[in-house]
């Protein structure tokens, strides 16, 4: 019976890529406070306080208000953290492909992405504060608006990879197989670079981080869309938090910096897959300093139609341009 | 897992003004800095009273505050710590005898934790924390 086998292996990896997704997710966000700490000069909070955090907050009272719509406002929290663990299935870790490798590509995760914001929005809509309304609202702008730098991230890469003659680009495994870097020539490593710089700048609005937090905004909405939540739900949605800094930090390795050591160390077998993983949190480590640490401690929060300009003229405009380079590469190559 | 081990290592505490003067919001400010850099045990603002640990509330209460001062306590989900900041939350202090406060504070919500002072100093307030800490730790242990 394979089908069989397949689903428990299925369970098993999906499980272990649970533990991993909160761990790390966990980790990631205390390693992010701890040296936005020292760059300014503190001490900073332990590394697992994140881990303290989540632990209190389970178990503090779970608060539903009274305006609330109870039913979504207590299911949209799971949704968006098991949605999150959900995208962690289908990108690889470090040399092992994903659990769910075959059954789906980048097109599948750039639609996965939304949800868990969506969650965020149903969550916020749900709880009947108008603090969290506004931000709901925001959250929604914000989306639409680094959709269209992200999309075009994903297509001129998979496109790029097409012009060469390769086989299902959209598809992670072929993309780690094959680096962008390899491909190109000089103008399309100038275009990869915007790429690059695109999508660390996507990943903060992505996790509503500063300057991209406008929907969150503490100083401005009170907490905006988390505002009506406690215990619990909000652990949940704090989570979710870590486990999507893990995911755009992973999607953005797997698409720019796909390299694992153990093929130049020439290891094999388990050990070669531990270090693999070891060489891919270091990777996460700095993804996650360049785009979120480094933007969060320099800058200020912007104004919502501050960010929709940004992503819209600034960065669409630079994704296009970085489009027609890797074009104009693809044919002179050819 | 005793809640107040962990609750004790993440205190997020929201601030709550009762009609004070910002004395003593500028000296809340000034704990929060990278210079007493409480974070380092953990203790953060907050933006939100379903949030919080621990509700820092400054001012004598004023007539139109009593009644947001006790949703904003009922707001906090349990276990929680209500701290009150300055001299005037906790007799009037220069505003003593006004024509329209209702306080001091803890004839409105029960207070657990004074810090004194017009306004204390950021030490102060730290210190104050870590009385509430004993205090819970001591109500955890008795019950
Ligand atoms: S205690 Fe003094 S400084 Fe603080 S709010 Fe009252 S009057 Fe102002």
């Amino acid at each position: 019976m394979s089908w069989m086998e397949d689903l428990l292996l299925l369970g098993i990896g999906g499980i272990a890529v649970s533990v991993y997704g909160v761990v790390a997710g966990l980790l990631l966000l205390g390693i992010d406070r701890k040296l936005v700490a020292r760059m300014q000069a503190r001490i900073g909070p332990p590394i697992r306080q994140p881990f303290v955090d989540v632990q209190k907050l389970f178990t503090k009272q779970n608060i539903v208000p009274e305006h609330a719509v109870a039913w979504l406002f207590n299911g949209a929290p799971v949704v968006a953290l098991v949605s999150s663990l959900v995208i962690l299935l289908y990108l690889p870790i470090g040399s092992i492909p994903p659990v769910l490798s075959g059954y789906g590509d980048l097109i599948l995760i750039m639609y996965l992405l939304t949800i868990p914001a969506l969650a965020l929005v149903a969550g916020g809509f749900s709880s009947g504060s108008p603090y969290a309304t506004v931000g709901a609202q925001r959250e929604m702008v914000t989306m639409i608006s680094y959709e269209l730098p992200l999309a075009i991230v994903f297509i001129a890469i998979a496109w790029r990879m097409s012009a060469d003659g390769i086989g299902d680009p959209f598809s992670l495994v072929t993309i780690m197989q094959y680096p962008l870097w390899g491909l190109v020539g000089p103008l399309g490593l100038i275009g990869g670079l915007i790429l690059l710089f695109i999508l660390l700048l996507v990943t903060p609005a992505e996790l509503s981080r500063i300057p991209f937090d406008t929907p969150e905004a503490e100083t401005e909405l009170a907490g905006g869309l988390l505002v009506e939540y406690s215990g619990k739900n909000l652990a949940m949605f704090y989570t979710a938090q870590g486990v999507k800094t893990l995911v755009m930090a992973s999607i953005l390795i797997a698409l720019f910096l796909p390299w694992n050591p153990s093929g130049l160390l020439g290891l094999g077998g388990i050990l070669a897959a531990g270090i693999d993983i070891a060489f891919f949190l270091l990777k996460l480590v700095v993804v996650v300093f360049a785009s979120v640490t480094l933007v969060r401690a320099m800058v200020a929060r912007f104004r919502i139609t501050q960010v929709v300009g940004m992503y819209w003229l600034f960065l669409g405009l630079m994704g296009i341009i970085a489009l027609i380079l890797l074009g104009i590469d693809a044919i002179g190559g050819a | 897992m005793n809640p107040i081990q962990t609750l004790k290592r993440s205190l997020w505490v929201f601030h709550l003004n009762t009609g004070s003067c910002n004395g003593c919001e500028i000296e809340i400010v000034a704990t929060i800095t990278p210079r007493y850099d409480p974070e380092r045990f953990g203790i953060r603002l907050v933006g939100s009273p379903r949030h919080a640990d621990v509700l820092l509330v400054t001012g004598p209460v004023t007539g139109k505050m009593i009644e947001r001062v006790k949703r904003v306590y009922e707001q906090v989900p349990d276990p929680k710590v209500v701290m009150c900041i300055g001299t005037c939350g906790q007799s009037g202090g220069v505003f003593f005898d006004s024509y329209n406060l209702k306080g001091p504070i803890d004839d409105v919500i029960p207070v657990d934790v004074y810090v004194a002072g017009c306004p204390p100093r950021p030490e102060a307030i730290i210190h104050g924390v870590v009385t509430a800490i004993a205090k819970l730790e001591r109500r955890e242990g008795g019950a």
